[in-house]
C-alpha cells in the first residue's frame, strides 16, 4: 500500500469558508485563506477547495483565492466546483491549482474527462463523485449539485468509466456521511478503491482520529479528506499521522 | 538575492515554481528565448505533462542548444518532474523520444507491480521519503541533498521514472511498495527532481534554497 495523504477540504461559498451537513445546511466558518494557511503550517499534505455553489451559477469563483493561496502555500492544491470546460481548467491551473475536480460537467459530457487529461495530463484530472446509498442499501448512485440531483449512474461503474476516460484520481464524497462526523462510508470507499487502479480520496464524515484509521485500514483509499475536525480544531494532523502509523499505514514524514 | 531563470516553454504552471524560488530568496525571471537562457546564472526547467510535448516545446523555441550550453558551462540547472525526465537521453512515454542527453539513461514506466509482483497504483501520487540510493546513512556531501536528513517526504506525481546508466547519477530514491524509484538525479551541477520541491512544504523549500546557494 502507498502512503496515505491527509487533505484539508475547504468548501467555499464565496467569500466564506463554510461547512454543511450532507452538503447542505451551510454555516460560515471563516476566511478561507486564513484557514488554508493555518492548515498548511499545521502539516496538511494537500488542500482541496470546492466552490459548492458554483454549479448553480455555472461558474467557479475561486480563481482569486487560488492565486492568493499559491503565493505562500507550498503543497498541492486541488480545486473544484462549476468547472465546465478546458478553458475553466486552464484558468484555474494558471492561477496555481495543481489538480481540477469535475463532477456535473463530466456527468453531462464524459468526454470532457478525456479532453482535460489529453490537454493537461491525467494527473490533474480528478473526477469528483458524490455518492448516495441506494434505498434498500444495495450499491450507490452518483449525484450532482451537492447531492441534490440524480444522475442514474452507479458509482462503481462511473468511477471505472471515468478512469478509462483518463481521470487520474477519484474524489469520493459520501453524501450520507458528509457533515455527520459519524465516520466515512468505509464500504463505499472499499468498493470504489478496489474497483479502480487510480488513487481514491475518501471524503465525508470524519469526526475522530479513529474514523481515519477505519477508512485507511478498511479500504484501499490513498487519501483522507478532513473538514469539520479541522475547522473546529477537534483533530490535528500529527495526531492522525500517529494513529495511522501505529496501525502500519504509511504517511508523509514532514 | 540569487538570480534564477525559470524556462517558460509553454508547458505547465510556472507560478508555483516561481513563487517557491522567490520565497527562498531567489530573484526569478521567466525566460523563453535562447539568448536569455544563455545569460542565466542558474536555470530551472519545470514541466508537467507528456515528454514528447515538453521536448517539442523546447525545440520549437530553439532552446535545446542554449540549455546544453548552460549545462556545459557548469552553471547550476535543475529540472523538475518532466523537466528532470528531459535531462535524460530518451523517454519511452507514448513512443520513443530523444531528450537533452545531459544525464545518460532513459525514462521508463514505473514498474506496474510491487516487490511481490502484485499490481499497485500508478501514477504514484503522494508523499514519499527520500533515501540515499545505496541505503547509506546520509546523502552525498557534494550533492543537492547534502545536509538533508534522510527519511523526510516530498510530493510526487508521476508514472514514468529515470533509469540512469551510471548508478552514481542517482542522488535519492523512494521506496514505492518495495520498488526503488529514483527521486533525484545529479551529474555535476545538472540536477533533476522527480518530486515537486515547490509543493513539498518546508522540506522542498530547503532543497530549493540549497540549489539557489550552489555556486554559479
Amino acid at each position: 500500500m502507498g502512503s496515505v495523504r491527509l487533505i484539508a477540504r475547504l468548501d467555499i461559498k464565496a467569500p466564506n469558508l463554510i461547512k454543511g451537513i450532507h452538503l447542505e445546511g451551510l454555516r460560515v466558518v471563516g476566511d478561507p485563506s486564513e484557514h488554508a494557511r493555518r492548515y498548511y503550517e499545521a502539516g496538511a499534505d494537500e488542500l482541496l477547495y470546492m466552490d459548492i455553489v458554483a454549479s448553480l451559477y455555472e461558474r467557479n469563483s475561486l480563481e482569486d483565492l487560488v492565486r492568493r493561496t499559491a503565493n505562500d502555500i507550498f503543497i498541492p492544491m486541488t480545486v473544484g466546483g462549476g468547472v465546465r470546460s478546458i478553458k475553466d481548467v486552464d484558468t484555474l491551473l494558471r492561477a496555481g491549482a495543481d489538480k481540477i475536480a469535475i463532477n456535473t460537467a463530466a456527468v453531462r459530457r464524459p468526454e470532457l474527462i478525456t479532453e482535460v487529461a489529453r490537454h493537461f495530463g491525467s494527473q490533474c484530472m480528478v473526477v469528483s463523485i458524490e455518492a448516495k446509498r441506494r434505498r434498500g442499501g444495495v450499491g450507490w448512485e452518483a449525484y450532482t449539485d451537492n447531492g441534490r440531483e440524480h444522475t442514474g449512474l452507479d458509482v462503481i461503474e462511473w468511477a471505472r468509466r471515468a478512469q478509462d476516460l483518463g481521470a487520474g484520481e477519484v474524489l469520493l464524497t459520501s453524501v450520507d456521511q458528509e457533515g455527520t462526523r459519524k465516520g466515512f462510508d468505509v464500504e463505499l470507499c472499499r468498493a470504489v478503491s478496489s474497483a479502480v487502479g487510480i488513487p481514491v480520496i475518501a471524503s465525508g464524515g470524519m469526526g475522530t482520529v479513529e474514523h481515519a484509521v477505519e477508512v485507511a485500514t478498511g479500504s484501499e483509499v490513498s487519501a483522507v479528506a478532513m473538514a469539520h475536525v479541522l475547522h473546529y480544531g477537534i483533530v490535528g494532523f500529527p495526531e492522525v499521522r500517529g494513529a495511522l502509523n501505529a496501525v502500519g499505514v504509511r504517511t508523509r514524514v514532514p | 538575492m540569487s538570480k534564477v531563470a525559470v524556462v517558460d516553454y509553454g508547458l505547465g504552471n510556472l507560478r508555483s515554481v516561481a513563487h517557491g524560488l522567490e520565497h527562498c530568496g531567489g530573484e526569478v525571471s521567466l525566460v523563453s528565448e535562447a539568448a536569455a537562457i544563455r545569460d542565466a546564472h542558474r536555470l530551472v526547467l519545470p514541466g508537467v505533462g507528456a515528454f514528447e510535448n515538453g521536448m517539442a516545446g523546447l525545440r520549437e523555441r530553439g532552446l535545446v542548444e542554449a540549455l546544453l550550453d548552460v549545462a556545459a558551462s557548469g552553471r547550476p540547472m535543475m529540472g523538475i518532474c518532466l523537466g528532470m525526465q528531459m535531462l535524460l537521453d530518451r523517454s519511452h512515454e507514448f513512443g520513443l523520444f530523444d531528450g537533452l542527453g545531459l544525464i545518460p539513461g532513459e525514462v521508463v514506466p514505473v514498474p506496474p507491480v510491487d516487490a511481490q509482483g502484485r499490481p499497485h497504483r500508478i501514477p504514484i501520487i503522494g508523499w514519499y521519503e527520500l533515501s540515499p540510493p545505496d541505503d547509506g546513512p546520509a546523502f552525498a556531501a557534494d550533492g543537492i541533498l547534502a545536509g538533508c536528513r534522510p527519511g523526510r517526504s516530498c510530493y510526487f506525481v508521476h508514472s514514468f521514472m529515470a533509469r540512469t546508466i551510471d548508478p552514481a547519477d542517482v542522488a535519492a530514491v523512494i521506496d514505492y511498495n518495495g520498488v526503488a524509484v529514483p527521486a533525484a538525479v545529479q551529474r555535476g551541477k545538472v540536477i533533476g527532481c522527480q518530486f515537486h520541491p515547490e509543493k513539498s512544504g518546508p522540506v522542498g523549500l530547503d532543497i530549493l534554497r540549497r540549489f539557489l546557494a550552489m555556486e554559479a
